[in-house]
């Protein structure tokens, strides 16, 4: 096992911390909540679900604001999962950088175009 | 030379070709490897389920074309591939939600026993397939 603490850290490690476990909890119980409460909006809802009634969902400013947080919790999730996974399968460094790299445009470009659709609404 | 520092062997990693296929996983296995793969799979379909919030909410013309692609289809796409995609995610993230909860539930309770790891996997399987199962028939219009 070569050494990658102290003066030897890699440079695309995880930072050897409890810090992104926890936050990718956090998120998970701040996205299944509002997954909840989404689910809820919809069974509650009286009649087919069209236009109106969807979009009324999240049309409410508390709603936007919760939805928002919900992006960024989504997006902070997705990245420590999928830099987990770059790290499990790929060592060559040059290459596992570059993937760092395209997974967070990748991840901010969407999370950009979420909240883009939900405030013009 | 001491016992210690005489070579030992070394287990390398396991070939994906010749160890894997006989390789046969217990159910915490699947859930795991199941909880990774469904992530992934939303992380690569994330513009897909933007496209969906967006043209689902943004007016009643975008909502129309939105139910359209998955009536008719959109553009040389037919509607049931559409579905199968929408499918697709439905199961992951059933999964990925179970799957996270059972670890929520782990790491809060330290129920780390082999027994529960089992029927806690088992448990998983079962409720994120059965509703997808359940789902599929309502996106294919069964009921």
């Amino acid at each position: 096992m070569s050494v990658n603490h102290g003066s030897k850290r890699i440079t695309t490690g995880a930072h050897y911390g409890l810090r992104d476990w926890l936050a990718q909890r956090i998120t998970a119980t701040l996205m299944a909540s509002f997954t909840l409460l989404v689910l809820v909006q919809v069974i509650f809802t009286s009649g087919p679900i069209g236009y109106e009634e969807w979009a009324g969902i999240f049309a409410a400013q508390w709603m936007k604001v919760l939805t928002f947080v919900t992006i960024l919790s989504l997006l902070y999730h997705a990245w420590i999962g999928i830099r987990d996974i770059w790290m499990d399968y790929i060592k060559p460094l040059g290459l596992r950088l570059f993937l760092h790299v395209a997974s967070l445009i990748w991840l901010i470009g969407c999370a950009g175009w979420a909240v883009q659709a939900l405030w013009l609404l | 030379m001491t016992e210690a520092a005489r070579k030992r062997p070394e287990f390398r990693n396991i070939n994906a070709l010749s160890d894997l296929p006989s390789y046969r996983l217990p159910a915490a296995g699947w859930v795991s490897i199941l909880h990774r793969v469904s992530g992934a799979l939303m992380f690569l379909l994330m513009p897909f389920i933007i496209w969906m919030f967006d043209s689902s909410i943004t007016s009643e013309i975008s909502f129309a074309k939105f139910a359209a692609a998955f009536n008719v289809g959109l553009g040389f796409i037919p509607g049931w591939f559409m579905k199968l995609v929408a499918l697709a995610i439905i199961w992951a993230y059933l999964h990925h939600s179970i799957a996270g909860i059972r670890h929520l539930y782990m790491d809060t309770f330290h129920a780390v026993t082999k027994e529960f790891g089992k029927s806690s996997a088992v448990v998983t399987l079962v409720l994120s397939l059965g509703l997808t199962v359940v789902l599929a028939a309502k996106l294919f219009g069964l009921y």
